[in-house]
């Protein structure tokens, strides 16, 4: 309707936060390590406090108010349960907020709740999805080092694309997220579970119903996500399997060093250089073990995270079919049936600017979601190019300084005879 | 490597340029009367530049591998205290995937043929092998050379060596210097051989790791085809993928050239165990020889005195059934005498043929050592150069990439 960034009723959760007396705002030492005061002015934030991926929001640093970092994982102990929780830190000079910093702790299921909120909310918006529950591939541990790091980036990421999206970013879940200390009591509120069974029930029937038809643009947009999906999928499994033959390819090379160091224990004239080239084959094995390193650090989530992304594009997909298709229903009804016109058309009328809403919403976000994809992937792979060629560059460096030896070498000898 | 060869001069190469220029496939009837299919390749001659002159038309002949295994046969009776190059595999082995094993394959086709022509320079740079006539009739005789080559006689000669080969003897004072060459040329077997395998794997992995890029290239012109903005960067981003998965087939087959030079010399290395058996079998013939001689001496000396201090089977009947009459004992030490002046002929015999194949062995040792020396160097500079080249392609397909991406 109108677009405007705030939700259009918040009274509510506004009624929320007094109420929560016993809310406690834990604050960090408001000053820096050197013991000068933390800067609050959101332009010496924006030098000072270094984000994890530089690229993230750099074309609104100057207008970035909200800043979010997901680090130190610890692992809870509990009578029934092991989990992992996240320290969760804010920084913002936004006024809805009472301080200027908190520092929270939260575990995965608190992510995908925050998320699920979102998703209620603003059933039509592209909400950043979440890394898995679970990596089937590999069976990894749960607890497992690489595992705990990759999902701590990937919940970093998900609050950062939260908190520069112009209208999740003011969400009272987010906030309520990011501000208190213990989340319990805003789980519970909320839709229950039969409310969103009901729901659900609701929009499979509509499904069924069937759509009379999509407007042009959102057939284009259904079009295009299932392509994207496909494509992302595909160069997910690419990029995996590329780490894959290059860690095989690591492990065999490994061989090489020790079978020409002992040649080079056999050999007189011979053993410099070979002990030379078995020295440039473990150099350039530590280069290849980098370079497998960054491209599992930085290109494979990036391309995952877009997999699942694209899955976040078709669900959106449904639910706006679903909006249209519970308008149509509707609308139907009007104009079949006789008694309750009065009553039929107020319903009718709701459901037509709840269509017109979840459309709208789409479309901009739809083009917001473009411009970011667009950008993340484009610094991912410019990324991996530029690894490649500093890998390479120092493959090079390694068997040129070789050569010089030897031809200083060779050289070396002839002077000899001269 | 080839100029190098050329450039030792020995009398054969100063007059002869010498090539293997072309394989060509046949079919013929085999000793069996069956139908085969089997490669010949095209030896040319040219005499050596004339000065001013224009180049002569070659003469060219035709041989078939197993020529060339005759030739390196009679080559290896005729000089056992030579190490005669090896020649290329008769059967492609460690290869890897892609590669086949194939002996018609044309890859390996060629390769062979380059090892053939190596394997003729070497010889026609060796300072004793290149004056060979059989060698030289090989060259320019086709028809009449195998005949040549049987009348030599070499075939007899051939029985020995093979027993030389696989005879199990143990030697009572074995030259320090032959053992420890043995042992080293085992060694660089085995060293060798492992290097070998690892490549093979190595190369298996590489072309897995480029060839998947390939993928990139398809799925971003598939991509590139449902983006407005990012198609075009996508696009040639793309190409460049393929670019790079294409590049390893050109890499691999210039570091199956390395593997070549180092397949010559694990070859080598046979080449070398042979002459340090050979020698064993002399040195063992040697002792056997004297060993005989001091065996009679003994028995004259106890038939003179006597006594008998080594069991003789003359000695115990004579104990037994009584002594023999002074006309026997005059003639068997007669025959004795006899067959000790043999004995110390044979000893003097085997011990200047000792001598002799201890000298020229060792000449050609150190002659070998250094070429070995000089062609593993330069094998081993242009591994690395191989490498830098491959490094300097990767650097120019990512760079291209970069770019592109950067434009998306």
């Amino acid at each position: 309707m109108s677009g405007h960034t705030v939700p259009a009723d918040f009274s509510e959760h506004m009624l929320d936060l007094d109420e929560d007396e016993d809310l406690e705002v834990f604050t960090k030492n408001t000053s820096l390590p050197d013991g000068s005061p933390l800067p609050n002015s959101p332009s010496s934030m924006v030098n000072q406090y270094r984000l994890e991926d530089d690229d993230e929001g750099k074309e609104d640093a100057n207008t970035k108010d909200i800043f979010v970092t997901v680090d130190h994982p610890e692992s809870q102990v509990t009578a029934i349960e092991t989990f992992i929780l996240y320290r969760v830190v804010t920084r913002t000079t936004r006024s809805d907020f009472d301080s200027s910093e908190y520092e929270v702790r939260r575990r995965y299921q608190d992510f995908v709740w925050l998320r699920s909120k979102l998703e209620e909310k603003h059933p039509t918006l592209i909400v950043h999805p979440l890394p898995e529950k679970f990596v089937m591939k590999g069976m990894v541990e749960r607890f497992n080092d690489d595992f705990i790091e990759t999902r701590r980036r990937a919940l970093h990421r998900f609050l950062n694309k939260i908190s520069e999206h112009p209208i999740l970013s003011y969400s009272q879940h987010f906030q309520v997220f990011l501000t208190a200390q213990d989340l319990a009591p805003h789980r519970k509120q909320g839709p229950g579970f039969l409310s969103r069974m009901g729901e659900t029930v609701r929009a499979v029937a509509n499904s069924v119903r069937g759509l009379r038809s999509r407007p042009e643009e959102f057939a284009v947009m259904q079009e295009y996500v299932d392509d994207f999906s496909n494509k992302m999928c595909c160069m997910d499994k690419v990029s995996q399997r590329i780490v894959k033959e290059q860690r095989e390819y690591v492990d065999d090379l490994k061989q090489y060093s020790p079978t020409y160091a002992r040649w080079g224990e056999l050999e007189e004239e011979l053993t410099e250089p070979l002990k030379g080239v078995a020295s440039c084959v473990v150099q350039c094995s530590k280069e290849a073990e980098e370079h497998i390193q960054h491209l599992s650090e930085v290109l494979v989530p990036a391309l995952h995270e877009y997999v699942l992304c694209a899955e976040t594009l078709k669900a959106v997909m449904r639910r706006r079919d679903n909006i249209q298709a519970e308008f149509e229903a509707k609308n139907e009804a009007l104009l079949t049936r006789k008694a309750e016109q009065e009553a039929l058309q107020e319903e009718v009328d709701v459901l037509a600017d709840r269509m017109e809403q979840a459309n709208n919403s789409l479309k901009g976000d739809w083009v917001r979601w473009q411009h970011s994809m667009k950008t993340d992937l484009r610094s991912a792979f410019i990324s991996a190019a530029e690894k490649n060629v500093e890998y390479y560059e120092k493959c090079l460096a390694v068997w040129e300084s070789f050569l010089v030896s030897q031809r200083a070498e060779a050289s070396g000898g002839q002077e000899d005879v001269a | 490597m080839a100029d190098s060869m050329v450039e030792r001069g020995t009398a054969l190469l100063r007059k002869l340029e010498i090539n293997v220029a072309e394989a060509e496939k046949r079919t013929g009837k085999n000793t069996v009367n069956m139908q085969e299919t089997y490669t010949v390749y095209l030896i040319e001659i040219r005499p050596a530049e004339t000065e001013g002159g224009t180049p002569a038309a070659p003469d060219t002949l035709w041989r078939r591998y197993s020529e060339f295994e005759l030739l390196r046969t009679y080559l290896l009776v005729t000089y056992p205290y030579i190490i005669i190059p090896p020649l290329p595999e008769k059967r492609a082995e460690f290869v890897w995937h892609k590669l086949s094993a194939d002996n018609l394959d044309p890859d390996f086709v060629e390769r062979r043929r380059v090892g053939l022509e190596n394997f003729l320079l070497r010889v026609a740079s060796h300072p004793v092998l290149s004056n060979d006539k059989i060698f030289f009739l090989f060259l320019t005789e086709e028809k009449g050379w195998r005949d040549a080559v049987l009348e030599t006689g070499f075939q007899d000669k051939a029985d020995s060596r093979l027993k030389s080969l696989s005879a199990m003897f143990r030697v009572k004072n074995p030259d320090k210097r032959f053992t420890a060459l043995k042992q080293y040329s085992d060694e660089l077997n085995s060293v060798i051989s492992q290097l070998l395998r690892i490549r093979a794997r190595v190369a298996d992995r590489l072309y897995g790791v480029y060839k998947v890029h390939g993928n990139y290239g398809r799925v971003f012109s598939e991509w590139s085809a449902i983006e407005k903005e990012m198609g075009d960067g996508l696009q040639s981003a793309g190409h460049h993928m393929d670019t790079y998965a294409a590049s390893i087939d050109d890499i691999l087959e210039e570091e199956e050239h390395f593997a070549d030079q180092l397949k010559e010399y694990l070859f080598y290395t046979d080449a070398v165990r042979s002459v340090c058996r050979k020698h064993e079998l002399i040195q063992y013939e040697l002792e056997m020889a004297a060993q005989d001689l001091a065996q009679k001496k003994q028995q004259k000396e106890e038939l003179a005195t006597g006594t008998m201090r080594i069991f003789s089977l003359k000695g115990m009947t004579s104990k037994l059934f009584g002594q023999e009459s002074p006309e026997q004992k005059e003639s068997r030490l007669a025959a004795l005498e006899q067959s000790i002046q043999e004995g110390e002929e044979t000893v003097k015999e085997k011990n200047t043929e000792c001598q002799e194949f201890v000298r020229a062995a060792w000449d050609d040792i150190e002659h070998f050592k250094e070429q070995k020396d000089k062609d593993l160097r330069e094998a081993l500079i242009s591994y690395a150069i191989m490498q830098i080249s491959m490094c300097k392609k990767g650097i120019q397909v990512w760079s291209n990439a970069k770019e592109c991406f950067s434009k998306m």
